[in-house]
């Protein structure tokens, strides 16, 4: 997901390159978003687990993703605003944030976080996967806006093993005879293959340099924090702008930056300074609380703490695990991708993911941030701490929150867990792991 | 049996969750087994022509006391999830030879990812049912997972009689559900919601047959009792198609004034609106099962709305069956109910039809509030209509 | 001989726990934990020092008795007086304090409201003996909650409902002041000086011989160089402790090293705290293996039985007996605090009894915990219940049962010291230095 940035952070000395350029080219995506009526572009809401960038692209339009612009509520501290407006519209408490700060948005107008308004969609893509939510939501803003839909089913990959044979067929067969006919059908314009082929094959490129980058945390020290950092640089690879010569561009460079990183024995870049002390690695299952994500960075980085491992990276495709697109079967990568997500795994394929950057990235700990918005998401995370700690001999550190709403978030209680965690940890090392 | 033996019967499965039942059923006839399955619709009909009874698991309610199943689930996810967990742990789901978990909603669907984890020895399969209604497409991936749970379940082939036999019985049985549910309409005080509701109850763990009997039992003798119609309010309860409200909240609605009309409790029961064709049916069962799914099954928060309009239709069961109000009860942390529920309420405003909201759990057992908010609802429907 | 403390700052009580060089507790403090922390802090290690001088003055006692072969002192006797006269005597102390801030706050106010206060003050002074039993202090019962339950009754003869408002008001700003100011007590000058008001037990007569030697054992005992090595702080209000880090240990460890020197073959511990309920794994040397700490919703912690005695105004300390006189099993859903008010009043006003009411309470809290065990891996033997709320006897008998019927036959250590742990595996820590 992309992120912009966060207002109190100083951008000469706490930001790499990645980050700095990651802005840059962000923001050539918010200013399709900003002119798009202007400039004739048809608009259309969709969303990034489960997304099909390019071929979305291929038909010249602009992509709105209504979670990206609740990250960016969350960021820009007005995520209260929204979320009371979409409770007073009659969403509950408990439900998903995003959801209420879309809805929220569209009350007044639909004036986004960054200040200006988000253009209405002219029509909606319902890639249903991954998360039951969207489908309310969707049939929600389709009900909002009184746009056409279009709608296509990837279905959930609980075995492990990825997408069976029956889902694919299915897939595939709604992209060619629902979603391309419409797409043509709304915007006028014809599909073109090669065209698709060629985005595709820009996408893996980019994709292949991302994982590179992302798997650079086996070093020690990491280069990189996968959550703090990750969260940036999947920004390209997780929006519109994928399959783009400028997204290549920008992963090929990146790359370079985090091999230099590693020669020199440099530690990721983060608000408080370059962390190449890195006496905790840790992986991180759930996100960053976005609405205070400085203060929350701050409880692990004065504990020199690092995160090398992070699943929310791959809730827009699990490219870092070495899943790229395939341009020589465009259809079918586009719907394995959607259901490589990292929310439409099953929880045991979720736990070898887990075990994986574990093992990989010589992690001495692992972190659960439960969000409550967000039932796809922490389901079974209960059963993934027990699974882990009984394959690792490793426990997890679990705190709750939300990664939109401040409400739901208690520094002293999240720092009383992390640093008990931390303590044990000491103990074990000190003492040593006694039968 | 008279109607309240009937009731008594219905009763006595609900609080065993049907293990005496399924006990009896399977050493009947030998080869039987029994699946359960998780709200909201499975295709019933597939798993009894293969000599296996689906029998329906919608959660401990307020009959079990939940110590392991919380331990499974933190904050912020309902409790269905939680006495379902536990209700395998303690050992009610023994007499089941395995789980279907259609997608109901995120909970269920990772829940259904991890069954395994926890009880390795038995089988289990989310079915993810069709989110496209063009037959050739989603009807075409409905047909490929009827074969792999057939073939998962170990036979290779439908006995294609015993199909058609089955489709028919449950036709019937839907038949008479929506018999039942007409005659409530009519007569509400002939059949009190607890009434109707453990009828329902009973018929998703029973096996079709005896379940179609006992129905045409009830509605014979509905009316027998001579029950008076009280000054009560015609209302249509939506949103408890998964997580179940208790039977005492079921009391303390009809107490408080209601006639329940309408509702929505799936209970897998009433999935498919058509009569059932004889003809198509027995020409191509699965064809006919999935496409009666496609073009016939009913509104439920898990199914995309594509072409329909979710709205109109409510209004219209609301038109249909001269219901004065709306109470909408969603059990708490209900992604599906809630998500639902502002559009919902947003049409009833703009056609000025009252409706009420509250929340439950399974194990809801302080009502005050929902008798106060109920009270007032039902006199202000009286005195201002 | 070495001593050490360690000082477990919870969020209902601060707690502090002094041992000595053989791990063995020489002294233990209570008090309630106050907006103040430093002060609180300040009252509970002065508790627990004196409780200290208390154990060395059973020392000197002994030894001097040992010298004067004439003189026979039945030890326990003597140290049960001085101890409860102490506490009469910092008792009336306080009473008075109070009385006066509670005058001079009144002052701008009309005579009538001064006065009222000024006789219900002389009424709790004068009845003060009668307060004051044996063992109170050992039950945890505070000044705050002494003072108050005199107060109460003497309020409820108020005809004047104008005045009544007023009055609460001052009486609790006072009290606000007197808890947050924090008195040197000399032990020396304190426990001499009960030696010349009225006994509690008027039956004894003690002859100049044994005055002397009471005399002399107090001053030996004041005298005594006790002097404290080292202390660490934990518990949730560490953070506040003007203490440097390395001074300060996460309340898991304490938890897990306190049960471990209580019940050395603990394997796991549940803690039921003022704020949240820790189950906590620990190895043959009270090294924490892994913990859970509850879900964000707060529920049966204790807090919510804090909530639920005031709700049916009766004390903290009442609430597990009255549990236990249930006849019928009532069932509550949930702990939620928000609504166990709600709860409460729906059952009685439907004619529940609270007993009934109260063990269904009671069951309730302890299947959530029992629920953080499992998600935690469960029990392993033996199993260690700490915390305040360890000292509820509905609890521990729900508890029992509940455990005895999922995990068999495991050994359940409940301690009446159950709330010191986290300061005992402070103490210890300060130690191990």
């Amino acid at each position: 997901m992309g992120k912009e940035t966060p207002n109190k952070i100083d951008p000469v000395v706490t930001k790499d390159w990645g980050m700095v350029a990651q802005k840059k080219l962000m923001s050539t995506y918010y200013n399709q978003v900003m002119h798009a009526k202007e400039e004739g572009k048809k608009v259309v809401y969709t969303f990034i687990p489960g997304n099909l960038v390019e071929l979305v692209n291929n038909f010249d339009l602009v992509s709105v993703y209504p979670e990206l612009l609740g990250l960016q509520m969350g960021l820009r501290q007005s995520a209260e605003k929204y979320l009371n407006l979409g409770e007073k519209e009659g969403y509950a408490d408990e439900l998903c944030s995003y959801l209420k700060a879309s809805v929220g948005m569209a009350a007044i107008d639909n004036m986004g976080p960054q200040g200006y308004k988000i253009p209405e969609p002219d029509f909606l893509l319902l890639i249903y996967s991954n998360c039951f939510t969207f489908l309310k939501w969707w049939e929600i803003l389709r009900r909002r806006y009184k746009c056409p839909i279009i709608e296509i089913h990837l279905p959930y990959n609980g075995n492990a093993g990825g997408i069976n044979k029956e889902s694919l067929k299915y897939g595939v067969k709604q992209l060619k005879e629902v979603v391309i006919p419409k797409l043509e059908e709304i915007t006028g314009k014809k599909f073109d293959i090669d065209k698709l082929k060629d985005s595709l094959r820009n996408s893996a490129e980019a994709e292949e340099d991302y994982y590179h980058v992302i798997n650079s945390a086996k070093n020690t020290p990491s280069p990189i924090d996968a959550a703090l950092n990750g969260i940036y640089y999947v920004g390209p690879i997780n929006s519109a702008l994928r399959g783009t010569p400028q997204v290549v561009e920008y992963y090929k460079i990146l790359r370079k930056d985090i091999e230099k990183r590693v020669i020199r024995g440099e530690g990721p870049v983060t608000p408080f300074g370059q962390a190449n002390d890195q006496k905790y690695r840790l992986v991180l299952e759930g996100p960053i609380p976005w609405m205070v994500p400085e203060s929350f960075y701050k409880i692990l980085y004065d504990e020199k703490a690092v995160i090398v491992g992070a699943t929310y990276i791959k809730v827009g495709g699990s490219y870092d695990l070495g899943w790229f697109h395939d341009p020589s079967r465009p259809l079918e990568s586009l719907c394995e991708q959607v259901t490589n997500c990292y929310a439409n795994h099953g929880i045991k394929t979720r736990t070898e993911i887990m075990e994986k950057h574990i093992r990989d990235f010589h992690a001495d700990g692992i972190l659960f941030h439960s969000i409550k918005s967000c039932k796809s998401y922490i389901t079974g995370q209960l059963v993934m701490v027990k699974e882990l700690e009984r394959k690792l001999n490793m426990p997890s550190a679990f705190f709750e929150s939300d990664m939109m709403d401040a409400r739901f978030y208690s520094e002293a209680n999240v720092k009383n867990r992390i640093e008990s965690y931390l303590r044990m940890i000491d103990q074990k090392r000190t003492m040593g792991e006694a039968t | 049996m008279d109607a309240d033996e009937i009731i008594i019967k219905c009763n006595d499965i609900y609080e065993d969750f049907g293990q005496s039942y399924i006990k009896k059923w399977k050493t009947e006839k030998s080869g039987r087994r029994a699946i359960g399955y998780t709200p909201i619709y499975v295709p019933q009909e597939i798993f009894y022509a293969m000599d296996i009874l689906p029998v329906g698991v919608f959660g401990g309610g307020d009959l079990i006391d939940i110590v392991v199943g919380d331990s499974y689930f933190q904050s912020y996810i309902c409790h269905i999830a939680r006495s379902i967990v536990d209700m395998g742990h303690s050992g009610i789901l023994d007499q089941l030879d395995g789980m279907i978990f259609p997608f109901v909603c995120d909970v269920m669907r990772n829940m259904s990812s991890f069954w395994n984890t926890i009880f390795p020895d038995k089988y289990s399969y989310l079915f993810d049912q069709p989110q496209n209604f063009i037959k050739g497409i989603g009807g075409e991936y409905y047909k490929g997972i009827i074969s792999e749970i057939v073939k998962d379940l170990g036979g290779n082939k439908l006995d294609k009689n015993k199909l058609i036999e089955s489709m028919m019985l449950y036709g019937e049985n839907r038949n008479l559900v929506r018999k039942l549910y007409e005659e409530r309409s009519k007569r509400p005080w002939d059949i009190p919601i607890t009434e109707a509701y453990l009828l329902l109850r009973a018929g998703s763990v029973m096996d079709v047959k005896e379940h179609n009997e006992m129905l045409k039992e009830y509605i014979d003798k509905i009316g027998q009792l001579n029950r008076q119609p009280e000054d009560n309010v015609r209302v249509v309860l939506w949103g408890a198609f998964c997580e179940q409200p208790p039977l005492s909240l079921l009391k303390v609605i009809e107490q408080s004034g209601c006639y329940v009309v309408a509702d929505d409790f799936a209970l897998a029961l009433r999935q498919l609106e058509n009569n059932i064709d004889v003809d198509e049916v027995t020409r191509d069962p699965v064809g006919y099962l999935v496409n009666s799914y496609l073009d016939h099954g009913i509104n439920t928060p898990c199914r995309f709305e594509g072409d329909r309009n979710k709205l109109k239709d409510l209004v219209g069961i609301i038109r249909s069956t001269n219901a004065e109000g709306v109470v909408f009860a969603a059990p708490s942390f209900c992604d599906p109910a809630l998500e639902e529920q502002p559009c919902y309420k947003e049409e009833l405003d703009k056609k000025d039809i009252k409706h009420i909201s509250f929340l439950y759990s399974e194990d809801t057992s302080q009502f005050s509030n929902i008798r106060e908010q109920l009270g007032t609802f039902t006199d202000s429907i009286k005195i201002w209509g | 001989m070495s001593y050490y403390m360690g000082i477990d700052l919870g969020s209902t009580t601060c707690k502090v726990v002094i041992i000595d060089e053989n791990k063995e507790i020489v002294s233990k403090g209570i008090t309630n934990t106050r907006s103040d922390y430093t002060v609180a802090t300040r009252f509970a290690e002065q508790e627990a020092i004196i409780m200290a001088r208390f154990y060395f003055l059973e020392n000197a006692l002994r030894e001097n008795i040992l010298k004067s072969p004439g003189i026979q002192v039945d030890i326990e006797k003597v140290l049960l007086l001085l101890e409860s006269s102490f506490r009469l005597c910092d008792y009336k102390e306080k009473v008075l304090e109070m009385g006066e801030v509670s005058k001079s706050l009144t002052k701008k106010d009309g005579s009538k409201v001064s006065g009222i206060l000024e006789d219900i003050f002389n009424s709790i002074y004068k009845e003060a003996n009668q307060v004051i039993t044996n063992l109170s202090f050992n039950k945890g019962v505070f000044f705050r909650d002494l003072i108050s339950s005199s107060f109460t009754k003497y309020l409820r003869e108020i005809k004047d409902f104008e005045a009544v408002d007023k009055i609460v008001g001052y009486f609790d700003k006072s009290l606000l002041q007197i808890e947050n100011k924090f008195n040197e007590i000399d032990f020396v000058h304190t426990t001499l000086g009960t030696l010349n008001m009225d006994n509690l037990d008027n039956s004894v007569n003690y002859d100049d011989s044994i005055i002397n030697l009471i005399k002399n054992s107090i001053e030996d005992a004041g005298n005594y160089n006790f002097n404290i090595e080292n202390k660490v702080g934990t518990g949730y209000g560490r953070q506040r402790l003007p203490f440097p880090k390395d001074q300060i240990q996460s309340e898991i460890l304490c938890h897990g090293m306190g049960a471990h020197q209580m019940f050395p073959k603990t394997r796991t511990v549940l803690d039921i705290g003022g704020q949240d309920t820790k189950a906590i794994r620990i190895d043959k040397n009270g090294v924490v293996t892994s913990f859970t700490m509850n879900d964000r919703c707060a529920a049966g912690c204790g807090r919510f039985l804090g909530y639920i005695a005031d709700e049916l105004n009766i004390g903290l300390q009442d609430l597990g007996p009255l549990a236990l006189e249930a006849k019928k099993n009532v069932k509550i859903s949930s702990t939620c605090t928000v609504f166990a008010g709600v709860e409460l009043r729906d059952r009685l006003s439907l004619g529940e009894r609270r007993s009934d009411i109260l063990a269904g309470l009671h069951k309730a809290i302890v299947r959530r915990a029992v629920s953080l065990i499992a998600r935690a891996g469960g029990v392993e033997n033996e199993f260690t219940f700490t915390g305040g709320v360890a000292r509820n006897v509905s609890v521990d008998k729900n508890l029992r049962e509940i455990i005895a019927s999922r995990y068999g036959d495991v050994v359940i250590n409940i301690s009446p010291d159950s709330i010191y742990v986290g300061s005992l595996g402070a103490a210890m820590y300060a130690k191990v230095g």
